[in-house]
This record gives C-alpha cells, sequence and structure tokens, in this order.
C-alpha cells in the first residue's frame, strides 16, 4: 500500500465488531417489546389458484388470537403505477405479492395473517384459517410459460414487444433487444463458430438470519417498524404505499441484518405486520421460518440461454450473440435487463445482437441476488467462449485479453465504458502462480472465467458532528451486512486526519438519517462514502475556520495535513482544535448528500482447479483463486471477504444448488438439508488478488466489490470439469446426477 | 395441571430458572423468555447451527432441544464465552481475521469453534473444517473464520506456554 493515504488501505476491527462476537448486537428477531404479539403468515399450498374462500372465524375465536387480516385489509385504493425504485410497477402488484387477492400464484404465496400472544397459539390460530382454493394449472419455466397455450399468471399483463404493447394476455413482459453493428456479416466473417444452449435453475441467496418485520401502529397514527432490510427508506417508502399513507407516516428502524446479497430489499411483512398491529393495537413481529424463506421470499431466476460467438483464426471475436429468457416468477422483472447489460460487457465486439425475455412463471417473486442476472449469462458467454478458445488452439485467457472490453468500449445496451480493469483482471489471472502451477493426476482440470457487474451509485447522506475530545460521529442510513460502518468511516478518518477508531458510525432510522438508498448495487463503500468524504471535508473546512479565529488569521492562510492544522508558525492537531469550539462559535456539525454517476463497473475472474470422481460424478474444489477490480481496497480484509463470499456462493451456484421443483410446482427441498449450500467441509482455502484500477469518479478510487465475484465461478468450474473428464456442462447446477449422466451420454 | 414447566438450570455459570410451555425449545426459552438474544435461528430444524450452544459439555443445536429437557443442566451460550470484559481469544481473533461479516452466524461458530479447542488444542485445517461443518456461514466462504481459529488456538497454545 502506498504511504499516500494513513487509514486506507489498513485492516482495521470493525466498529460494530465487539457486539457481534459476544452476542450482543440485535438482530431484527432480537426485538422485545411490551405487550409484543406474534404473528404468523398463512401460504398457498398451490402454485396456481383461484382463492373462493377465506374463512377466519374459526382463527379469529381462538382464545390468543387479537387480530387476523387478509388481503381485503388493504386500503382501499384504485390500482396505480408506482414506482419505489425498481422501475414503473402497478400497485396491485406489489400489494399482491405481500397478501395475495383473488388469485395465488405461487406455492408460498401469503394470503392471510394471524397475531396471537406466543407464537405457537398463532401458528394454531393459522391451522383454523380455511382457504378454498380452485387449482390452476401452473407454467414453472420461461420456455413453457412463452408457449401458446400457456397457464395464464396475470390476465392483464401485456407484452412490451421492443417497446411496442401487444394485445392479448400473456406471460412475457417484456421483449427487448439490443444491436450493435452486423451480426449476420460478423458471424460471416468468423472461422470458427461456437452455438450452445444453457439451463440455469432457480438458486436463493441463503442467507442465514430469515426475514422478520415488528411494527407497531401507534396510538398517534404512526407505524413504526423494525426489521432486517437492505435499505430502511425503501421499507418506508413501500409500506407507505401499501398502506396508503404518506412516506413521512412511517419511521423504520434497520436492526442489524444477517446477510441479504439483495434477498432483502423486497418488502414482504412490514405492511402485513402494521396491518395486525392496527387491528389489535399492540405491537407485532412476524419472523419467517426457513420453509417461508424459499417458498415466499424472492430467490434469483432460473433460465434458458442460447450464445453464440464467431471468431477468426487468430482468436479475434467477429460477432456474439444472446438469446436470454429468465424466469420472473410471479410478477414482472426478471433479471434479464442487467443479464443483457452483462452477457457480453468483457469483451469488445463490433456486432451484437442481444434478445431478453422477462417471463412470469408460477415461483416466488424473484429478488436481486448479487450481480444479479450476469452469473446465468456469464455461465452461457464464458462456458461458449471456452469452447471457441479450445477449437482455436488459444490459452483461454490469451483469448480473452485479445478482446478484452477497454476504456471506450461500447456495451451493446449503449453506454462506452470509462476506465476499467478488464485487462488488468485478466493480465493478474495469467500472471498468478496458480494458472502456471502443475496440475498433476487423472479427472483434474483448471478452468478459467471472467465477468462483470457495472454497480450503482444512488442516492446516500452523511452526517459527521465533532466532539469535545477530538473524535466525530458519523451518521448515516446504509445497512451495514458486512464491514461498511468501518469502510464509510475509514474514508472519513483519512479525510479529518484521525484515527478510524475515533469515528464512530452509527446506522439510524429514517426519522434521523438522511435518505439513503439500499445496501445494494454494491454501492456503500462507493457512494456513502463519497457522502462520508464529502461531510469530513466539510467539517474540515469550519474547523480551519475556527483555527483561523484562535490565530487571528484568514481561513484561507490555514493549511491542514493529516490532522494538524496550521498557520504561521500556529499548530494544532484535530483534537486540540476540537477542544476549543465551545470557545470559537459553537458545535461544528457537517451534513453531505451525494447521488453520484460513474459508479465504475467492477470486472473479476476466478481460477479453479476440480476433481471429477467418475465413478459418482461429484466434483470436488482443488484450488481456487479470485481476482477482482477494487478500484481502491479502502479495507482489504473486507474486500477479500466479499471476493471469497461470493465465490464460494457461486461454487454453490455450480455444484449444487436449486430449487428443485415437482410438476406441480411445489419446491421439495425447503430446508438447509436439502437445499445444501457450501459448507467449510466441501472447500479448499480461497486465494484473493484485488487488482486496483482506480475509479476516476470516487475520490479514493472505489469501485464496489460486492457483486462482480460471483459472476465468473460457475463457467469457471465447468471450464475446469471440461477439462477434467472432456464433457461440456450446460446445465446448472452441475451436482453428480447430471456431470454421471454428461459422462455416460459421451461415453454413448 | 399448570400450562407451564419450572426448569432450573445454570447458564454461563449462573443459576437459573424458567417457566416454559412443554412445547418451547431451549432456543425459544433462551431467547424469548431469559432474554438472551446472542443465540440466533437461522432454520429452527438443527441444519444451520447459528442456535449452537453448550450443553453439559457438549455442543448442541439448541433449537433441537426442548426448555424441559434442561433441567438440571449447564448450559453456556455466546454470552458467557468472554470472561467479564476480556474477549476469548476465539472472539479477538474473529475481529482480527474479519471472520464475520453479517455476523448471524458467528456465535453459533465461536461456540463451536471453542468446544472444539477446549477438546483438541491444536487441531488441523481439516479438522477445524469438518467439525465445523454443522455451522452455516453464507457470508464469509469460511476462509477467514478457518484462519481465525487456527490464530485462537495458536494464541491459546502460547498463553499455556
Amino acid at each position: 500500500m502506498s504511504t499516500e493515504f494513513s487509514v486506507i488501505g489498513t485492516r482495521p476491527i470493525r466498529h460494530d465488531g465487539a457486539d457481534k462476537v459476544t452476542g450482543r448486537a440485535l438482530y431484527g428477531a432480537d426485538i422485545q417489546l411490551a405487550g409484543l404479539l406474534h404473528g404468523v403468515v398463512v401460504r398457498s399450498p398451490h402454485a396456481h389458484a383461484r382463492i373462493l374462500r377465506i374463512d377466519t372465524s374459526k382463527a379469529a375465536a381462538h382464545p390468543a388470537v387479537k387480530a387476523v387480516v387478509t388481503a381485503d385489509d388493504f386500503p382501499d385504493t384504485p390500482d396505480r403505477i408506482v414506482d419505489l425504485g425498481e422501475g414503473d410497477t402497478p400497485l396491485s402488484y406489489i400489494r399482491g405479492n405481500v397478501l395475495a387477492k383473488g388469485k395465488t400464484l405461487y406455492r408460498g404465496h401469503a394470503v392471510a395473517a394471524v397475531a396471537a400472544t406466543s407464537l405457537h397459539a398463532a401458528e394454531e390460530a393459522a391451522a383454523l384459517i380455511e382457504v378454498d382454493y380452485e387449482v390452476l394449472p401452473c407454467t414453472l419455466t420461461a420456455p413453457d410459460a412463452m408457449k401458446p397455450g400457456a397457464p395464464i399468471l396475470h390476465e392483464d399483463l401485456r407484452t412490451s414487444e421492443l417497446g411496442k404493447t401487444v394485445e392479448g394476455a400473456s406471460n412475457v413482459s417484456q421483449h427487448f433487444r439490443h444491436v450493435l453493428g452486423d451480426s449476420e456479416k460478423g458471424f460471416a466473417e468468423a472461422d470458427v463458430i461456437v452455438e450452445r444452449e444453457f439451463n440455469t435453475a432457480t438458486v436463493h441467496q441463503g442467507y442465514i438470519e430469515p426475514h422478520n418485520a415488528t411494527a407497531l401502529w401507534n396510538n398517534d397514527g404512526r407505524v413504526l417498524v423494525w426489521c432486517s432490510t437492505q435499505g430502511a427508506f425503501v421499507v418506508r417508502d413501500v409500506t407507505a404505499c401499501v398502506l396508503d399513507m404518506p412516506v413521512s407516516n412511517v419511521r423504520v428502524t434497520p436492526m442489524e441484518i444477517g446477510g441479504g446479497f439483495g434477498g432483502k430489499i423486497p418488502v414482504y411483512l412490514e405492511p402485513v405486520a402494521a396491518l395486525l398491529s392496527k387491528k389489535s393495537g399492540r405491537p407485532v413481529k412476524i419472523v419467517m421460518t426457513r420453509a417461508d424463506v424459499f417458498e415466499g421470499s424472492g430467490p434469483t431466476p432460473g433460465s434458458f440461454m442460447r450464445v453464440k460467438i464467431g471468431a477468426k483464426k487468430d482468436g479475434q471475436i467477429t460477432a456474439a450473440q444472446a438469446y436470454l429468457a429468465f424466469e420472473a416468477g410471479a410478477y414482472p422483472g426478471a433479471m434479464v435487463g442487467p443479464a443483457g447489460m452483462t452477457v457480453f460487457a468483457a469483451y469488445n465486439i463490433a456486432n451484437v445482437t442481444i434478445d431478453g425475455y422477462d417471463v412470469v412463471v408460477n415461483k416466488p417473486s424473484t429478488a436481486a441476488y448479487r450481480a444479479p442476472g450476469a452469473p446465468n449469462a456469464a455461465f452461457a458467454t464464458e462456458s461458449v467462449v471456452d469452447e471457441v478458445a479450445e477449437k482455436l488452439g488459444i490459452d483461454p485467457i490469451d483469448l480473452r485479453l485479445k478482446n478484452a472490453a477497454k476504456e471506450g468500449t461500447r456495451r451493446a445496451d449503449g453506454p462506452k465504458f470509462r476506465k476499467i480493469g478488464c485487462v488488468e483482471v485478466l493480465e493478474a489471472m495469467k500472471n498468478h502462480p496458480h494458472y502456471s502451477a502443475p496440475l498433476e493426476g487423472p479427472n483434474r482440470g483448471r478452468g478459467v472465467a471472467i465477468g462483470f457487474w457495472f454497480n450503482v451509485g444512488l442516492q446516500s447522506s452523511c452526517t459527521i458532528a465533532v466532539t469535545a475530545d477530538g473524535t466525530v460521529n458519523l451518521v448515516e442510513g446504509s445497512t451495514d451486512i458486512g464491514g461498511t460502518r468501518t469502510s464509510i468511516a475509514m474514508q472519513a478518518a483519512e479525510v479529518l486526519g484521525i484515527p478510524v477508531a475515533d469515528v464512530h458510525p452509527v446506522v439510524e432510522d429514517t426519522d434521523t438519517a438522511g435518505y439513503t438508498a439500499v445496501t445494494g448495487g454494491s454501492r456503500t463503500t462507493f457512494a456513502t462514502g463519497m457522502a462520508a468524504h464529502d461531510a469530513a471535508q466539510a467539517v474540515v473546512a469550519k474547523m480551519k475556520e475556527r483555527a483561523a479565529k484562535l490565530w487571528e488569521v484568514e481561513a484561507s492562510a490555514v493549511t491542514v495535513s493529516r490532522g494538524v492544522f496550521s498557520s504561521n508558525g500556529h499548530s494544532m492537531t484535530f483534537r486540540e482544535l476540537a477542544g476549543k469550539l465551545a470557545e470559537t462559535g459553537g458545535p461544528v456539525v457537517a451534513s453531505a448528500t451525494v447521488n453520484p454517476r460513474g459508479a465504475g463497473g467492477s470486472f473479476a475472474g476466478a481460477i479453479v482447479d476440480v476433481e471429477v470422481d467418475p465413478e459418482t460424478g461429484k466434483t470436488t474444489i482443488l484450488r481456487f483463486t479470485s481476482v477482482q477490480d477494487a478500484g481502491r481496497a479502502i479495507h482489504p480484509a473486507y474486500v477479500e471477504g466479499q471476493m471469497q463470499g461470493g465465490s464460494v456462493q457461486g461454487i454453490g451456484w455450480a455444484l449444487n444448488e436449486e430449487y428443485w421443483m415437482s410438476p406441480d410446482g411445489v419446491m421439495k427441498n425447503s430446508s438447509l438439508l436439502d437445499y445444501r449450500m457450501p459448507t467449510a467441509l466441501d472447500l479448499p482455502m480461497i486465494d484473493t488478488v484485488i487488482v486496483e484500477v482506480p475509479n476516476p469518479a470516487h475520490p479514493f478510487g472505489v469501485r464496489g466489490v460486492g457483486e462482480a465475484n460471483i459472476v465468473p465461478p460457475t463457467p469457471a468450474i465447468a471450464n475446469a470439469i471440461h477439462r477434467a473428464v472432456g464433457v461440456r456442462m450446460q446445465r446448472l447446477p452441475m451436482n453428480p446426477p447430471a456431470v454421471m449422466q454428461a459422462i455416460w451420454d459421451q461415453k454413448g | 395441571m399448570p400450562a407451564k414447566i419450572h426448569v432450573q438450570t445454570h447458564i454461563n455459570g449462573e443459576p437459573a430458572e424458567f417457566l416454559c410451555e412443554p412445547r418451547q425449545s431451549l432456543l425459544e426459552c433462551l431467547r424469548d423468555i431469559v432474554g438472551l438474544t446472542g443465540t440466533k435461528e437461522g432454520c429452527n430444524d438443527g441444519n444451520c447451527g447459528a442456535c449452537t450452544v453448550m450443553m453439559d459439555g457438549r455442543i448442541v443445536t439448541s433449537c433441537l432441544v426442548l426448555g424441559a429437557e434442561c433441567e438440571g443442566s449447564s448450559i453456556t451460550t455466546i454470552e458467557g464465552i468472554a470472561k467479564g470484559s476480556a474477549m476469548h481469544p476465539l472472539q479477538q481473533a474473529f475481529l482480527e481475521n474479519a471472520a464475520l461479516q453479517c455476523g448471524v452466524c458467528t456465535p453459533g461458530f465461536i461456540v463451536a469453534a471453542k468446544a472444539l479447542l477446549d477438546q483438541e488444542p491444536n487441531p488441523s485445517e481439516d479438522r477445524i473444517r469438518l467439525w465445523l461443518a454443522n455451522n452455516l456461514c453464507r457470508c464469509t466462504g469460511y476462509d477467514k473464520i478457518i484462519r481465525a481459529v487456527e490464530q485462537a488456538a495458536e494464541k491459546m497454545q502460547e498463553a499455556k506456554a
């Protein structure tokens, strides 16, 4: 690390660390309030059904029950289009996913809820709620749901076909196309063309903490919410919208959050808890069971993809084409948009055509999951790129380097890249000892792949107040999922020239913190960090004025370096000056807000060695190296942690994880035993290489690092399996039965 | 017949009594009755390890133990791992090695790892991985957790020497 910085690039212990290793940190489910009731949600046992009748009378008669609600308890406001950060959406869809009205669209869809004096009493009462269903045929995959005659989920849904609305109900909410150059001409110039089809299963983010929400509809009419969320302001806005009240009427307190990965952006329980509280006059807590989390929250889409790439003998890619059909789940909004933006983003290709389809199916409404859409797309592209390299006899990293996107490369979806680190990531992979290490033994193979995530900016706020002892309090609104209190505080400390331990960061509720968008899109260290940087600069400017007052000079004559203010022979530390605020005009407090552009996309790469057991098809990860461009690693240990975590989620996605659905749309593996995520025993250490190509749009050069790392693992593992046993896997997960089948098919 | 059962135990070295329903798990008793919310619920069916506590010297997933079964037993939870204001070497090592991100699995990992180091002061990496395979972490990829346990073991050995 350069000596340019005194705080950035170090590895301090996180401010919330002591609480989190001693059990004192309070997560959403830990909240206890006087008179607290426990809520249980009744969910649809059918993937697609008409609700004929809901009889809550027996549940309401249970002696411990204080309230029962259904969708009829929502305010009777007409449907309208709202934008709550996810684009224009009918209010009826948002409400409908919270509590179903008329039809249930997936197994696990909430239909009613009950609040009682104990959890077990609420469970008893929930079982007394009678729902009569007319079971309807269901459709579970994008290709099936797109067929003429497929069961229709939404009678009012019309396809937006390349921007034009098509008459007639359909399960396809959108078909978009990105075109660059002339693909036909590009393929005609190619010496080698590879075209393959890919399928990926629905997978879940798998955070260990289930969704939870506690709400109190207070006697003054305000709704108070405590929950685990990636975005307290999103919960506020959605809850207010669903309940038809001004946003200022809802106060959301973000508790500590036990993982999210994108899955804790949507709102499920908060409005239900609020309605139960309104009816009962008491606070109500609802915590999902693990099966509820799988069946009733938002996994990430399954997908069907076709990718075609053509290249010349020298490795120059001349054309690329992608067909992407993604399962949105019950409501429109599959992550096919970002899939279309990332599918060929790593390459400079003159002729590209990308078609994307957003398709509703009878599965839970999908949510973001770490670089949403990009891992699916990269599984297809990076597998085909590997096959092209193999056919041309070119090293797979060299082929990628030859075609790598650079500053100025235009993506097919429009934007031109600013400064990016695609080439630097590839070079770091090529130069890493792992890539040149011998890999001996039968059934072993090494694979590589790269991936891209564009990252986002969005709104953030930060307030810094100076304390008389020379420390500062920092108020922010970004939920801290993985150490961002510290990565934000470090940026303030760097500007202020004080130790990071002297910055006390707190994540506050929506009445206290300025508006701040979700902890998502790899934006928090970038954007809220930028707000902290700007607020700290404003503090420094005010402190200069105080020093000037003391020394009777112009503020412009005061210089500051690493927390020492000087002028004309005078000198004071930040701490000394902080002790003189009362006598120089009173407290120093400064705020800053940002809505930055130029989030600066991040590229990541993976090198993986596997061994495949030819008797069982089981793949073992022998060695794994993750490489990622962080722009500037504020806290390198937390950057490594993001890379390791994302890599292992990618390994799980590649080898094991899937929603195993029966033909009638019932998830058969909705427990953490049967939905098998990687354990410590399944893995080697995950080596990391942090590449730093500074982002010119951030004062310290930060690029978000939360997401791109999950993109390369699935194709890297597929490519490694190919080198180990000669089969090309085109379906996720590549579990033992799938690999075994591929080996048998190959043998004939 | 009363609806609740009177249970006498020791929790984190102190005598503790509570009233619970026969159907309430130890996890529920700790969190909702005794008020020790450091022990977390991740799945409520024994598969994630977030609710790991020590019961009479062995680790259990407290969601699979009934409160009523704890009569006369001795329970150690995450709240009992530090000695007063001094953190256990495992807690310190988890912080120094950035072995937690969201932190919700951390109490279970620390209790489980302490049980390992109490009986095997110098475990191999493979042994640590096997022992901790009962505890799911979704954030870290386990790398830094394994290193933290290795470092804590070393420090505890040094302290003894």
